[in-house]
């Protein structure tokens, strides 16, 4: 996979697709159909405002906010003060006044300095307060590598949200569905972190903005497959799809479920797809010790034992810290190697 | 060329002196008509205010020892910092806490019962801050409640609910913290996104000397005031066993805020007489030398004999103690009748929205205990 690099500021002419935000069916990179649904979200209720680092007139290191400072100005697009605790700790404070805030924290790697606050305040105020302060606060990440960038820049990490109780964790694999699910996570009285697959931000794809199709938190058979089933989020159902391509090349069929949402799993489509074909691999760019796709793997055991004609597989990244970027290729799960495992669970 | 000077200082404003005598400080002149302004009647209610706090919160260390509470948090000591602050506050003004600002919930009134419900563990937290006078909940990660209060700040600039020029309506934002949370990067991420957006909040620091066992000094090297103008707001160091002058400064300090002028930074010097809390034993750590030196400049102590000496009557003083033994009485008895919660509770108000993975777990929980009814009987 070639090395896809930030879009300059001059590289697009802006606002163009967003301006009108002309309803139908629409081409979007993933990184404008974000644009376009915080678009919405402001323009549809007055109490959501953006918060981050470089999100106002610079529209944000991966231009996600572009022209949304233009046109809803300082007291919608905040750029805060440098300081990830101090974001996510106002944006309760705003919170627990009525506002629904969407932070964006600039890089995967730097959510770290406010997972305080997001694991001790966020999740718990609703609680604590026995219901009655709400927390609608969404916080938004670009994730994961294949960007070829420098350590913090290209982490998965996911589960540590997905392992907190009170938040919801979702991440989309297609403009469309980061489209619709980034106004589902604003509209959402929950903390929602919405992971965003960086790698996936400039490929172009149809966003329909008339329906939704998709719940927030439901899983989707993306493929349709019987010899095995794989289930993976974010980029890496872009790399499943590679596989199911190729494997279908070789006369294999394999289904492919995008788990979209990390918490709560809905693991209705799994299970059934497990029951149809008999093996499951889980893949995902995150370390594969104690990971969503573990979790997965727990419970497709717990649920569909019977149906199993294989152990389930996991297929991750290594449990290292991410690799210099020279080697992320390496590194990071590729279609071949899902397609290694897919071997390995069809020999049994 | 001559060393910089490390040498920093600040006054310490005072109205009235251990002694009980009303003799400002220089820099504490500017805010006597602020006290001259108070009724008798408000003079009276701080003296009230501060002895039942003090009632209620040995009323609460001994329900500890008695097992009632799994902890306390003692405010003894520190009753002029919070009564003086917590009065100076008004109505539509919301009071971020940290975990010790009994008497200033109290003050907004919330019933202390619901302070005692948690460190009963009967609850979270569970009161609802829009019908306890504002008082938002208890937050024990250490100044995390900083950046809570500084957001709502924000808000109120945003909703146009300060900084109109109407004091009765204008709202600002009251936070507390202690001389330990000073030193986590919230409580100064707090201060940047104050200063940055010139948000309506008065920081107040109560310095009470000691972060459970470990002295101030280990948290700042100069007067912690000092931090204000750093961020860019004032800095004002106040006597905090001084209830006027507590009165005053944050009185002060709220209604710039509420006029749009921007925060500022109270340090309140104070001493913790008792313990952190319940499960500490500060015989280890400090000397009876020092405590004795801090019982002469008790709070109640001063401001009693201030009022003696203006004139109020030796059945003010009566009443208010038989007044403050009746709330820790009342308080003792409530507390008692409180019950376990519902095991439900582990479940509920986790999400707002339904989730599949806690109502699971939820109803599996209710089927298992069921299933041992009839047992063992």
């Amino acid at each position: 996979m070639s090395v896809e690099t930030v879009p300059s500021a001059t590289a697009t002419t802006g606002t163009d697709a967003t301006a009108d935000a002309v309803r139908g069916v629409q081409t979007l990179s993933m990184a404008k159909a974000i644009n376009a649904g915080l678009r919405e979200a402001l323009l549809a209720d007055p109490k959501v405002l953006l918060m981050g680092e470089d999100i106002g007139p610079l529209g944000g290191v991966f231009r996600v906010t572009e022209g949304l400072h233009a046109e809803f100005g300082d007291k919608r697009v905040l750029d805060t003060p440098l300081a990830e605790s101090g974001i996510v700790g106002t944006a309760i404070g705003l919170a627990m006044r009525g506002y629904r805030p969407v932070v964006e924290i600039q890089f995967d790697g730097f959510i770290f300095p406010a997972f305080d606050q997001i694991t001790t305040q966020l999740a718990r105020v609703h609680l604590r307060s026995e219901g009655t302060v709400p927390m609608p606060v969404v916080i938004r990440v670009p994730y994961g590598g294949h960007i070829g960038s420098i350590e913090h820049h290209q982490e998965s990490p996911e589960a540590y949200f997905a392992h907190t109780p009170g938040l919801r964790v979702v991440s989309p694999s297609s403009p469309h569905d980061a489209y619709w699910m980034i106004q589902e996570a604003i509209a959402s009285n929950d903390p929602v972190l919405f992971f965003e697959p960086k790698s996936r931000y400039w490929p172009k794809g149809p966003v329909d903005q008339d329906h939704p199709g998709t719940p927030l938190h439901a899983s989707r058979v993306v493929r349709r497959g019987t010899d095995a089933t794989l289930v993976g989020h974010g980029a890496m159902v872009a790399t499943l799809l590679q596989a199911a391509d190729i494997a279908a090349g070789e006369g294999r069929s394999l289904e492919v479920v995008d788990l979209r949402s990390l918490s709560p799993i809905d693991y209705g489509p799994i299970v059934d797809s497990v029951q149809r074909t008999g093996r499951l691999i889980v893949a995902q760019e995150a370390y594969g010790s104690v990971s969503v796709g573990s979790e997965v793997a727990a419970t497709v055991a717990e649920r569909a034992f019977y149906s199993l004609e294989a152990p389930v597989l996991r297929v991750s990244a290594f449990d290292t810290p991410f690799p210099p970027a020279a080697l992320e290729t390496e590194y990071l799960p590729s279609a071949d190697r899902v397609l290694e495992a897919v071997d390995r669970a069809l020999a049994y | 060329m001559a060393a910089p000077s490390r040498d920093f200082t600040a006054p310490t404003l005072q109205l009235l002196t251990p002694d009980g005598e009303l003799r400002p400080t220089p820099e504490a002149e500017a805010y006597l008509p602020l006290v001259e302004a108070l009724s008798d009647e408000t003079l009276e209610q701080f003296y009230r205010d501060m002895l039942i706090s003090r009632r209620v919160d040995v009323t609460g260390a001994n329900l500890q020892r008695q097992g009632q509470l799994a902890l306390w948090v003692p405010s003894h000591g520190q009753e002029a910092a919070q009564v003086g602050s917590g009065r100076a506050s008004r109505p539509q003004d919301h009071i971020f806490p940290s975990y010790r600002e009994h008497v200033v919930g109290m003050i907004r009134g919330l019933d202390p019962v619901k302070i005692m419900n948690l460190l009963r563990g009967v609850t979270l937290g569970g009161w609802d801050p829009a019908e306890n006078g504002n008082f938002h909940l208890y937050t024990l990660v250490l100044a995390s409640q900083t950046l809570h209060a500084t957001g709502y700040a924000m808000g109120l600039q945003f909703d146009g609910d300060t900084a109109t020029g109407d004091p009765d309506t204008d709202a600002a934002v009251l936070v507390y913290f202690g001389d330990g949370s000073t030193s986590q990067g919230d409580a100064s991420e707090a201060l940047v996104f104050a200063s940055s957006y010139r948000t309506p909040q008065v920081f107040f620091v109560q310095n009470n000397q000691w972060a459970i066992s470990v002295p101030v000094s280990r948290q700042s090297r100069s007067p912690i005031s000092l931090r204000g103008g750093g961020f860019g707001m004032p800095g004002i160091r106040i006597d905090g066993n001084d209830v006027l002058v507590s009165y005053a400064v944050t009185r002060q300090a709220l209604e710039e805020a509420r006029a749009g002028d921007g925060p500022s930074f109270i340090e309140a010097v104070t001493y913790r007489m008792g313990a952190h809390t319940t499960a500490d034993d500060p015989t280890k750590y400090r000397t009876d030398d020092e405590v004795e030196y801090w019982r002469q400049r008790d709070p109640i102590t001063r401001y009693r004999a201030w009022l003696e000496a203006r004139g109020a009557s030796a059945a003010f003083f009566e009443e208010a103690e038989a007044e403050a033994t009746d709330v820790a009485a009342d308080v003792r008895a409530r507390l008692l009748d409180a019950t376990a919660p519902p095991r439900s509770a582990i479940f509920e108000h986790v999400y707002s929205e339904p989730h599949p993975l806690v109502e699971a777990q939820a109803a599996w929980l209710e089927a298992y205990e069921n299933s041992f009814e009839g047992e063992g009987q």
